[in-house]
């Protein structure tokens, strides 16, 4: 036979066989199934990188301590490099395989698969994107942001300024600076309503994708507003390019504030590194450093098996950001077990369990939530991280301000 | 022995016309199309259903691109902006004045037409890669005015929630009903290509193809079929983005940008430029890859790499396997699946001579 052909043949057999092996995978005994959508490649990889290692390492930290009441935890991760038919392809793989709860990734595949949560009542994680609105239960009563969304994350910012100068806004300038899609766009509402209510001026700064131009925006910004604070809305590439660009302009960095993806490890040290980004504040939803005894746990997991701490713990951001995440899940099966009398719990019993944390901060690594069946975000607590002296010091305790402000947008939005 | 065309004498003009006149075309026809239009939705479950949900809107498209970029010889990156048009005028219309599913679906396809013969319009003068930046600037302007013109985006979200389309009084809900749904426009896009390549304007697209200037000599108005080019490859678009919204139940920009363009292209350049066949090969190959190179990955990628490994290695490799297999049927076959195909076909049809 030709080349081709045998080649062709083996091709068609290893397909063949992966088809036969594939599909196969059913959870045992005493086993609960969790599906997670987390990008190690594409456009997010800068993140996923880390946060989806970081689930993974505490469910073998849950799974090592015997798991919850006995039952372990397996999850499946799929990649989805950040495209909509692939996700929508993985959540039904992973609901065929028999996931009780999921978590997605990307603002756009959550929106796409928001209808299918509801029918096939499948509870959902989307911790620091997708749909601000679904922090209504009651709208979106299978779709749980557990984490600020942008709108909370809006107000928290404000709170800061407001007391970094001096506890009044008025006649203050405040310039909003945002990656022009509709997430970035997404906390404008928010900004606008308190503008209205603290009487600020602001102007808005719109970045074209893909983010790594600023100079046009920081001349704009720093020669012509002269604004007070500047709050920003950056991904990717966009935040150390903002970072360093107001302080090649000369713009104290304690006046500006990061909101949650503008403000992680890697993108100060892209920046130029700590001594460059000296007083830069970031928004957290999830603690910040090393300073945790989860941590401290993980690495003793690891240090038994005889390995290093993986790498992916030195950016202590978005590594917490997975932990969180992670967490959350694991305390809504455990929620739910009780409610389920041991037995194994359905997905409706889930989404019941994950309505009942409240009061779990796993060492103050995760805020106060108080998830409820009307309040998906659990109260949207964000806590301010300020770069000092090589690492991120925390500037404020956990806060939700202007709480009735967001909870008024959230109600109206359509 | 198989594919014999000796012996069969045509009697009217209808079969000489017909699109399959040879009996194995037409048995051949008949029970591809028993197997997918009756037997899969019957048997297959929800998982592979929806994994063929997803192919058939791939089909539309790239018959459209194909049409376009096969046939007429008009290289088009903007193939995302024209399917985002199709959604967005058909979420607006089912949104805002309750249209059914068979007044929006063409009135997405004609304003994506629209837009798409506006933007053929530099295709009089420009030719080849510098008509692709044209057209990829058309995919950045269209991007960009759907995201910042609220009435077109609904929202500073700008994404619409469509709700599922109804036939009959039946609201279609399950994925075995979205694929009969969908399998009826794809059995009409491919039966209008077929058609549309063997009449007049399809053989003055192949005419101005292969070489345009001679083209115009002969009197074919070379400016009115290349822009009735760009409009019927973007109505095929913007139906394929209509029908994805009605699919996810949302229309949202984001899910057409230019990696979508790329795909798209990549499913015609693959399948085989300038056949039909081609298209849904490619269509099939491009959807299907990524999912083929992860199943079969995860089943037997224990073999040579650590457990702990494998999260981090399988969607890397993923994207290392997509892109050497493009380049490995490329290489074998520059001319594509399409190609491919017929060289089988060839070969059966004087087997069991070879020649």
């Amino acid at each position: 036979m030709t080349i081709l052909a045998k080649s062709m043949l083996t091709l068609a057999a290893g397909i063949a066989a992966g088809l036969a092996y594939a599909g196969s995978a059913s959870a045992a005994d005493k086993e609960l199934l969790i599906g997670d959508q987390c990008d190690r490649t594409g456009p997010t990889q800068i993140v996923g990188t880390v946060l989806c290692p970081a689930m993974q390492d505490y469910y073998k930290l849950v799974n090592s301590k015997g798991g919850i009441d006995g039952w372990m935890i397996k999850a499946d991760e799929i990649d989805n490099a950040y495209k909509v038919p692939e996700a929508i392809e993985a959540y039904e793989r992973q609901k065929q395989m028999g996931a009780l709860l999921m978590t997605l990734y990307g603002t756009p595949q959550t929106v796409a698969l928001n209808q299918r949560l509801e029918q096939d009542k499948m509870p959902t994680t989307s911790p620091g994107f997708g749909i601000s609105a679904a922090a209504d239960g009651t709208r979106f009563p299978y779709l749980f942001p557990v984490a600020a969304t942008y709108w909370s994350q809006a107000a928290g910012a404000v709170k800061f300024a407001k007391d970094q100068l001096g506890g009044d806004l008025k006649g203050k300038k405040i310039a909003y600076i945002y990656y022009d899609n509709p997430a970035g766009k997404e906390a404008m509402p928010i900004l606008e309503a308190l503008q209205k209510q603290e009487g600020y001026d602001m102007r808005t700064f719109a970045v074209p994708p893909p983010g790594v131009e600023l100079g046009a925006q920081i001349i704009d910004i720093t020669q012509r507003y002269h604004p007070d604070f500047i709050i920003a809305h950056l991904f990717g590439r966009s935040p150390s390019v903002l970072i360093k660009g107001l302080k090649g302009a000369g713009f104290p960095l304690k006046h500006v504030i990061g909101l949650v993806w503008a403000s992680a490890e890697a993108d100060i040290l892209a920046a130029g590194g700590w001594n460059v980004a000296e007083g830069y504040n970031t928004l957290q939803f999830a603690g910040a450093g090393d300073d945790y005894p989860v941590r401290d746990e993980i690495k003793a997991m690891y240090k038994k098996d005889g390995k290093d701490p993986p790498k992916e713990m030195a950016d202590t951001v978005v590594y917490n950001r997975g932990l969180l995440q992670a967490a959350i899940q694991v305390e809504a099966l455990k929620n739910a077990l009780k409610i389920s009398g041991g037995q194994k719990p359905t997905t409706e019993q889930i989404k019941a369990g994950m309505e009942q944390i409240h009061d779990f901060t796993l060492g103050g690594l995760v805020p106060p939530l108080q998830i409820t069946a009307t309040d998906h975000e659990g109260g949207g607590w964000v806590r301010v991280f300020q770069v000092k002296g090589g690492k991120f010091v925390a500037a404020t305790d956990w806060m939700h301000p202007y709480h009735d402000v967001v909870e008024k947008q959230v109600k109206s939005a359509e | 022995m198989f594919h014999r065309e000796a012996g069969i004498f045509k009697t009217s003009y209808a079969a000489d016309m017909a699109l399959y006149p040879l009996p194995i075309a037409r048995w051949a026809v008949a029970v591809l199309a028993a197997f997918f239009v009756v037997i899969v939705p019957l048997t297959w479950g929800d998982y592979p259903l929806s994994v063929a949900n997803l192919v058939l809107i791939a089909i539309v498209g790239a018959l459209g691109l194909n049409i376009l970029v096969g046939y007429t010889g008009q290289i088009s990156i903007g193939a995302g902006a024209f399917m985002s048009v199709g959604a967005y005028t058909a979420a607006n219309l089912v949104v805002h004045l309750h249209a059914p599913f068979w007044i929006a679906l063409p009135a997405g396809g004609l304003m994506a037409a629209l837009i798409g013969a506006i933007v053929g319009i530099p295709s009089l003068r420009i030719k080849g890669i510098y008509l692709a930046i044209a057209t990829l600037a058309a995919q950045l302007i269209i991007e960009w005015t759907i995201n910042h013109v609220q009435w077109i985006s609904g929202g500073v979200q700008a994404s619409i929630t469509v709700p599922r389309p109804s036939v009959f009084g039946v609201k279609l809900v399950s994925e075995r009903q979205i694929y009969c749904f969908l399998m009826f426009f794809v059995v009409l896009a491919i039966v209008a290509t077929l058609n549309l390549v063997r009449s007049r304007i399809g053989r003055a697209f192949i005419a101005i193809r292969d070489q345009d200037i001679a083209a115009e000599i002969i009197g074919i108005n070379i400016f009115k079929y290349k822009l009735y080019a760009f409009a019927i490859s973007s109505f095929f678009a913007g139906v394929t983005g209509a029908l994805e919204s009605y699919y996810l139940g949302i229309a949202n920009y984001e899910q057409f940008q230019i990696d979508v363009s790329i795909d798209y292209l990549a499913m015609v350049i693959i399948g085989g430029l300038g056949s039909v066949l081609g298209s849904v090969f490619g269509a099939i190959f491009v959807t299907l890859l990524p999912i083929a190179t992860r199943w079969f990955l995860e089943a037997s990628g224990g073999i040579f790499f650590a457990q702990a490994d494998m999260l981090n290695v399988i969607p890397n490799l993923r994207l290392v396997i997509f892109g050497g297999l493009i380049i490995f049927f490329l290489v074998v076959e520059p001319e594509g699946l399409n190609r491919l195909w017929r060289n089988i076909r060839n070969y059966f049809r004087v087997w069991p001579f070879s020649y």
